[in-house]
């Protein structure tokens, strides 16, 4: 049976340097596939992953298990690509009020709207939609960037995802919703080019 | 096809507008029984809602899978050593 999270975090603690190593190989895949979807550029990743577990090693000593030991490690992890992100010139900025996001409704007229829910998805998923996705995700802030990587992609909870994130429960709601909205209109927009 | 509108679009209780609003709860399964009734109901008359829904369903269900790196050997190589190297004087 696997050794637990926290027995391994107390072998550390009293100086098992391998112990630390099993505890690295249990989550680097996780760590670094959170890195690259934060920050995109396997260097950038990299370089994440690396601060990432050198700060888990420093700061094991003040790790109160107040939260589990992955929540923890997430939550460095997410902050260590925040401030990656926040170096960069290029980042996008807020995102605009919720009603924005909506559909507009102008001169009593409806917009078109493509329902491309029905394509193939060997279409939805080519290589060249996936880099479209990321690309999308790219143009999110970086705070509802993170929100809906662990929310949607790593499958963490509201809950989970606010603790990692230093949120309440509303505050991952909303921004998950507006990240959502956001990257179902940039999709729907690449989408219906392919299909004109 | 048409987008939801602000329009009432048949149903007498919800507007296509509040409807959006409530769409993640919805998805989540976290939304109160009686709204999701009636955000039922309401698509079952507005096809643009319904299309809506549906293009946000997908985008969810599409990010689950676009990118799923394994981590390369190299770089699992490398951070083993980089982390041997600054935790000895740690």
């Amino acid at each position: 049976m696997d050794i637990s999270d926290q027995a391994l975090v107390e072998k550390i603690r009293g100086g098992d340097y391998q112990a630390f190593e099993s505890l690295v190989n249990r989550y680097e895949s996780k760590v670094y596939r959170l890195s690259i979807r934060m920050l995109r550029n396997p260097e950038d990743a990299e370089d994440a992953l690396q601060e990432t577990f050198l700060q888990v090693y420093r700061g094991l000593k003040g790790f109160e298990g107040r939260s589990t030991f992955s929540t923890w490690l997430f939550r460095l992890a997410t902050n260590v690509c925040l401030m990656k992100i926040r170096h960069r010139e290029t980042e996008p900025g807020k995102l605009l009020p919720l009603e924005d996001y909506l559909p507009r409704h102008e001169s009593g007229e409806h917009p078109q709207i493509l329902d491309w829910t029905g394509r193939p998805e060997e279409a939805l998923l080519s290589k060249e939609s996936r880099e479209k996705m990321l690309e999308a995700l790219e143009k999110l802030p970086a705070d509802y960037r993170a929100v809906f990587i662990l929310r949607d992609m790593e499958g963490f909870s509201n809950a989970e995802t606010g603790d990692t994130l230093g949120l309440s429960v509303a505050a991952v709601k909303s921004r998950l919703h507006r990240a959502r909205l956001t990257l179902r209109g940039l999709l729907s927009n690449y989408f219906e080019r392919e299909e004109a | 096809m048409d987008e939801p509108s602000e329009k009432n679009c048949g149903s007498e209780l919800m507007k296509c507008q509040d409807i959006l609003k409530e769409l993640s709860e919805y998805l989540d399964g976290e939304l109160d029984p009686k709204l999701c009734e009636e955000l039922e109901r309401h698509m079952e008359d507005c096809h643009p809602c319904l299309v809506f829904v549906n293009t946000l369903k997908k985008t969810i269900s599409l990010y689950k899978y676009a990118s799923s790196e394994p981590l390369p050997k190299e770089v699992h190589l490398r951070l083993h050593d980089f982390l041997k190297k600054k935790c000895q004087g740690c």
